[in-house]
């Protein structure tokens, strides 16, 4: 190894360390008024934008080994940099700048001691996550997953005087811990009993099938509870609403894929055998997942739950599509794996970017409006037109229409299950057509929800008058949210070059590339025969109908418009209390689905002089799973709690019995 | 090249410029069905002139996007007309959109109009654009699922070789193909909002789903949405054709089989907007929310027809 090729990941420890500094430097710039938000975030954002360069040249230089002495005695830090590690910091740096630089504009209204508490956590959490990529030893691994998860919960608890939040923060530090135990158990599991942390020693280890189905589903279980998999995504939709909209961005955007990172580190490279049934179970749950998801997020009427069961969605494509990968790399189809590893993580990039957008768009309108319902927002467009056509390119890039990007990892994903017959498991190939089914479900629906969350909040009629004086959002604001946006274009319209970009980690996770049979326009997995898709044409060929038209209407008619009111009816009046509210939006999703939720409606009195209606759409999976297990747990506390009496003399006791216990245990 | 390249041209503004014929003609035989007296074959054409000449009449609060979205529909449609084989299967352009990405562009341009509906904020735009989504959810996965029959047979998501493939194999009866022809009628029926999931003649507000949509559309920007529905009704059964009756369009480089190809083509447009008035008048139009259970029979078939094609045709 030449001193050259370490240069990336002494960079990256170097970014880290920058943040980690610069968290520091906050607690001292927050008594300086405007310091913070003026100096602070842009430099965070300058270490992102590094970041994310260098994440893109680990793609194409040779791994790097890195041993850190800090830790315990004899327990150094190991960092190691590949192309997968290399992709995932690409991802984080590219959507933590957009993210960071919106933040800039977003907290400036902040109180400044608030505010340098704030970046303090803000700058670890990016640290932590970007640790969590380079860590090569479990213990550092375990050690960085909880900066990640312990600087979130700090951020999601910022406006910790309401009840709500601090309640939602308990439960996401909870689920977040419970999935800690499983990784720290598969950890132990993946030592093979040679007490060695290290990941080259992981990947040394022979497993036996029993005990790598054991790491495997440990893994599944606490990156799952992580990344939001059903039913372990309870947290997400009140974490995520509870954050303030920059750091939504951030969880949703990228530590999501932080647990997706995990979950392929540890199956595609630390664990050295591979079983089919994985597979089948990982594809289930993901769909399960997204479908569940996207559901929700049709019934929700606060527009940040809407976003966050929208990842949950997104997440569940995610893993179908490893799911899908598994399957094919088991059966010996690496061509058809790299295929499905490819929509994988570029649906991961794609999900950072347009999931960051959504989020900070939504941080915009929370800031003009501090509303976050949908049924008083409305015809926001009108007085904040950046922000709306900025969310709109999310909106349309997440419901998967071409020529976002959302649509090519879709793509790419149909064209892997189109691509399964031949499979030697007979079960799988009846499966797979109707996995193929639930996933076209799940994006149609996805559009549903993104018209839903656009139309209701951005167009119509405002719902309530205090909106006509709605202000756009501040420049930095605007910035990032041009950044994301133009990522999901470039990342839409280029996917031949993103394609190429990936196959390194296509190649060291799989052993395969997915090959372009078309040329630098035209992405063709497989072969030009069997499929192809061109999104420069597409676009070019809309575009000139597009002027075409408009200039053949004008030429040859005109171009003459009178203003009106709109048509009424015939009614007396036409009030923006006549438009479909939230609940009204999703009122067929409900009727369809109910099922799977329970509904809580209040109706009113027909002698009640203000009449309100009002009805929730709430996770059956919490009654069903969640409050048995709470109650338990409370019911177990309520006997443990009768061996606490408060008299010393009982505790005196319990440690004299405790100590015989231990004599009896250790010298048996 | 050259010719491949006039011919996309020429067979995309043969679309355009048809499409409205083929709605005269539906609506003609509908006529004559209900026995009234029919308006002539060329009224569509009449009413968009009609239209183009007007003043556009536009809500005090309407946005830049709900004038763009006429014209971002138009040329959704017109994309989608210029990928469907009709008469010639050498389409140059065709690798730039397959049977998924032509999926995307009906709802590309759904959405459009969906938001452009709820723009003015009255209560029948966003009723519309509600029950468009909840038609399109169901509509959009099962047209999906027949491509998918379709390509899973030919091995192909690419709209020519799919078409290659069902022509020159005219003995082998495919069952799942059965299956997805159901179910791609049942689709088009659906997407194209005619009886039974939607009329298009109705302005009653129980009912309507499309005409809700457009209610606050006028002139110009009316007239190419009026267009682009008739192009979306000759898209559609120009792919009906393409998928299930696929003899006669012309193959790669055989230009000589083109006259005929024009021949054949119209005649099955006639024949499919016959049987299309025909199956109008002899239904009546559901329940909005038995819409659903309609489009989820055809969902349904279309998984069916995948199923089937896995048991009885590997």
């Amino acid at each position: 190894m030449t001193p050259f090729d370490m240069i990336p990941l002494q960079w990256a420890w170097g970014i880290v360390l920058y943040w980690l500094l610069l968290g520091g430097a906050s607690l001292l710039a927050r008594h300086v008024s405007g310091l913070v938000t003026d100096l602070i975030f842009p430099l965070s954002a300058l270490g992102a934008l590094v970041m994310a360069l260098v994440g893109g040249s680990a793609l194409i230089l040779p791994v790097s080994h890195f041993i850190l002495p800090i830790g315990l005695p004899d327990l150094p830090f190991h960092l190691r940099l590949d192309a997968l590690s290399g992709f995932f910091l690409l991802l984080l740096g590219s959507a933590a700048f957009g993210v960071t630089v919106y933040a800039m504009g977003y907290f400036r209204s902040m109180a400044d001691d608030q505010v340098g508490l704030l970046a303090l956590w803000f700058n670890l959490f990016l640290a932590g996550m970007a640790l969590v990529l380079l860590a090569d030893d479990a213990y550092a691994f375990m050690v960085a997953w909880e900066v990640m998860a312990l600087s979130s919960y700090f951020l999601v608890t910022t406006d910790h005087q309401i009840p709500d939040i601090r309640r939602a923060g308990f439960l996401y530090l909870l689920i977040a811990h419970v999935g800690a135990v499983s990784l720290l158990l598969c950890f132990g599991v993946l030592q093979g009993g040679h007490g060695a942390y290290t990941f080259d020693y992981m990947r040394l280890a022979e497993m036996t099938p029993f005990w790598a189905s054991v790491a495997f589903l440990l893994a599944l279980f606490g990156f799952g509870a992580k990344a939001g998999l059903v039913p372990m995504h309870v947290w997400l939709p009140e974490a995520h609403p509870a954050a303030p909209s920059p750091v939504s961005a951030l969880m949703s955007g990228i530590m999501l894929k932080t647990a997706i990172y995990g979950l392929l580190r540890i199956t595609f490279d630390l664990l050295n055998l591979q079983i089919g049934w994985w597979g089948t179970l990982a594809l289930g749950l993901g769909l399960l997942t997204a479908l569940y998801g996207v559901i929700f997020a049709a019934v929700q009427s606060d527009m940040k739950r809407l976003l966050a069961w929208s990842s949950i969605e997104n997440i569940g494509i995610i893993v179908a599509a490893f799911g899908l990968t598994l399957i094919f790399y088991t059966d010996g189809k690496g061509g058809l794996a790299a295929l499905s590893m490819t929509a994988l993580l570029y649906h991961a990039l794609n999900h950072a970017f347009f999931k960051s957008l959504l989020f900070i768009g939504t941080g915009s309108v929370l800031h003009a409006t501090h509303e976050r319902r949908m049924g008083h927002l409305g015809g926001l467009m009108r007085y904040m037109p950046w922000t709306a056509w900025l969310t709109l390119v999310g909106a349309l890039a997440i419901a998967g229409l071409p020529p976002l990007n959302g649509f090519i990892s879709e793509w790419l994903l149909l064209q892997a299950f189109l691509l399964t017959p031949g499979l030697s498991q007979p079960y799988l190939n009846m499966v797979i057509p109707v996995a193929a089914a639930a996933v076209a479900l799940a994006a149609a629906l996805a559009a549903y929800v993104m018209v839903k969350f656009f139309g209701i909040i951005f167009l119509g009629q405002p719902r309530d008058p205090a909106l006509h004086q709605a202000r756009e959002a501040s420049w930095p604001e605007r910035l990032g949210m041009l950044w994301l946006a133009a990522g999901c274009v470039l990342l839409g319209l280029l996917p031949v070059q993103v394609t190429a970009a990936l196959a390194p980690v296509v190649r060291l996770l799989t052993g395969q590339t997915l090959v372009n049979d078309g040329s630098w326009l035209v992405l063709a997995p497989v072969s030009a025969e069997r499929a192809s898709y061109a999104p420069l044409i597409f676009f070019a060929v809309v575009a000139v109908v597009l002027l075409l038209t408009f200039v053949w209407v004008r030429k040859v008619y005109h171009g003459r418009i009178r203003r009106a009111d709109p048509w009424d009816c015939g009614y007396l009046e036409q009030d923006a209390r006549m438009q479909d509210t939230a609940e009204g939006f999703g009122q067929p999703i409900r009727q369809i689905f109910e099922a799977f939720m329970r509904v809580e409606r209040e109706r009113p009195d027909p002698f009640d002089r203000k009449p309100r209606y009002s009805s929730a759409s709430l996770d059956q999976i919490w009654f069903v799973l969640y409050e048995p297990i709470a109650r338990l747990a409370s019911w177990v506390s309520d006997k443990v709690g009768r061996l606490q009496h408060g008299r010393i003399q009982w505790y005196l006791i319990y440690s004299f019995a405790t100590l015989i216990f231990l004599l009896v245990f250790v010298t048996r | 090249m050259t010719t491949g390249i006039l011919l996309q041209i020429a067979q995309t503004l043969a679309a355009i410029l048809l499409a409205p014929l083929l709605m005269g003609w539906v609506n003609q035989c509908r006529a004559w069905l209900q026995g009234r007296s029919a308006p002539p074959i060329s009224q569509p054409y009449r009413t968009l002139r009609k239209l183009f000449q007007k003043d556009a009449v536009i809500a005090h609060n309407a946005s830049p996007l709900f004038r763009f979205a006429p014209y971002m529909v138009f040329a959704c449609m017109a994309l989608a007309a210029g990928i469907v084989p009709t008469i010639a299967n050498d389409l140059p352009f065709s690798p730039a959109a397959d049977a998924i990405a032509l999926v995307g562009v009906f709802a590309l341009a759904r959405v459009f109009l969906a938001l452009a509906a709820m723009d003015i904020g009255t209560s029948f735009g966003s009723l519309g654009a509600r029950r468009e989504m909840l038609v399109a959810f169901l509509a959009e996965p099962a047209l999906l699922m027949v491509f998918f029959t379709a390509s899973l047979i030919s091995q192909s998501t690419e709209l020519p070789v799919i078409v290659q493939t069902l022509a020159h194999k005219e003995f082998v009866i495919y069952p799942s193909m059965a299956f997805a022809a159901v179910a791609f009628w049942m689709i088009s029926v659906a997407e194209n909002a005619r009886i039974p999931v939607d009329n298009p003649t109705t302005h009653l507000e129980l009912t309507m789903i499309h005409e809700a949509m457009i209610l606050e559309y006028s002139a110009r920007h009316l007239a190419l949405i009026e267009w682009a529905v008739a192009l979306k009704l000759f898209t559609y059964s120009a792919l009906g054709i393409a998928l299930f009756l696929p003899w006669g369009i012309a193959p790669q480089g055989d230009l000589s089989a083109l006259p005929l190809a024009v021949l054949v083509l119209l005649l099955k447009m006639l024949l499919g907007g016959t049987v299309l008035s025909f199956m109008e008048a002899i239904s009546a139009k559901v329940r909005l929310f038995r819409a659903p259970e309609f489009l989820g029979t055809a969902f349904l078939l279309g998984v069916l027809g995948m199923l089937i094609h896995f048991l009885l045709e590997v």
